[in-house]
């Protein structure tokens, strides 16, 4: 029952991390799209853009992401960002939900839901 | 260095993250809204295969909440920690269940955050129904649909009914209403089940099916 607090580290290593920015461009990565890395990381790279790629050898979701390194949804963000940029990862949109430009959830997806959790 | 206990040996507890399939290709989103202390992380770990993870979202913008005393120049940051859950659907769905504190301060990342969520549980605690009737109200607000769960902690049931509640918190004869106990997972499974029965008919209703 322990909440462990997140360790957030300070704000000035928040902005290290994401070479100054503080948005990422257009919140392209919903908390749960799932990131898939498409590339073994590379010695030069960044500690942070590392530890995603070993990660997402298997699909991750960007919360997911968020939580193992440590670090808030929108630094995450823009770390995925660069990594999308250069090709290293692809990125699984969620299709359907309720809210701003996504379709609702149609009644065939919600069945299938239905019997997912049935089966628990 | 804070790993969340991923070094913890196999077989006590349940890995902080077991890998997805790879063919894993569709994440769905529910979030359980509740006041502090409502049994929202029980929830969540009651029917997660994985314990469930914490985390946090920034929100950096002026004007916003009393941390205005930061200084001349600086811009106010609030953070909202939450956490969360899992369940594989089948080979290509996961849902990921989110426990959201109904604070106030929460509702401006709800968009960042939430939008897209299927639906939303509202878990109740009889003692401090307020908080509950907050997060009904901002719902409502951004059209999501849910449902209402009330954790009934021990010797609670005595406290209030369904109808009673159903009335403090001005809740519509459409919204489903239930007991839960957030601690035993049969319980956990029958509050998503009977929010996802609740969408599928509003779903259904909006496509002209039965």
């Amino acid at each position: 029952m322990t909440r462990r607090p997140v360790e957030v580290g300070d704000p000035e290593r928040l902005y290290t991390v994401t070479g100054g920015r503080s948005r990422a461009d257009g919140d392209a990565f919903d908390l749960v799209t799932l990131i898939v890395a498409e590339s073994d990381p590379a010695p030069w790279m960044q500690s942070e853009h590392v530890r995603i790629l070993r990660l997402c050898r298997t699909p991750s979701a960007v919360v997911e992401i968020s939580a193992d390194l440590g670090m808030p949804v929108t630094v995450v963000r823009i770390l995925l960002g660069d990594l999308l940029a250069t090709g290293r990862i692809t990125a699984r949109h969620p299709q359907q939900g309720a809210g701003a430009g996504v379709p609702l959830p149609d009644s065939a997806l919600l069945e299938e839901v239905l019997h997912g959790l049935r089966r628990l | 260095m804070d790993s969340a206990g991923s070094d913890a040996p196999a077989g006590t507890v349940p890995a902080a993250r077991v890998p997805l399939g790879r063919a894993a290709d569709t994440g769905l989103k529910i979030v359980v809204v509740g006041g502090f202390g409502v049994g929202k992380t029980t929830l969540v770990r009651s029917v997660s295969e994985i314990r469930p993870l914490n985390t946090e979202e920034v929100m950096t913008r002026a004007g916003v909440g009393v941390d205005e005393t930061a200084g001349v120049g600086r811009k106010s940051t609030t953070t909202v920690a939450f956490d969360f859950g899992r369940i594989s659907l089948d080979e290509r769905r996961v849902l990921y269940l989110f426990g959201a504190p109904g604070q106030e301060r929460f509702w401006f990342l709800w968009d960042r955050l939430f939008s897209g969520t299927l639906g939303a549980v509202v878990l109740v605690d009889t003692r401090r129904m307020s908080d509950s009737w907050y997060a009904v109200d901002r719902l409502e607000h951004h059209g999501t649909p849910f449902v209402v769960a009330v954790n009934r902690f021990d010797g609670d049931l005595a406290a209030f009914s369904l109808g009673e509640i159903r009335q403090a918190l001005s809740l519509g004869p459409g919204v489903p209403l239930i007991d839960c106990d957030a601690r035993v997972r049969s319980s956990g499974k029958h509050v998503l089940i009977t929010l996802v029965d609740h969408l599928r008919a509003l779903a259904g209703a909006r496509e002209g099916k039965p």
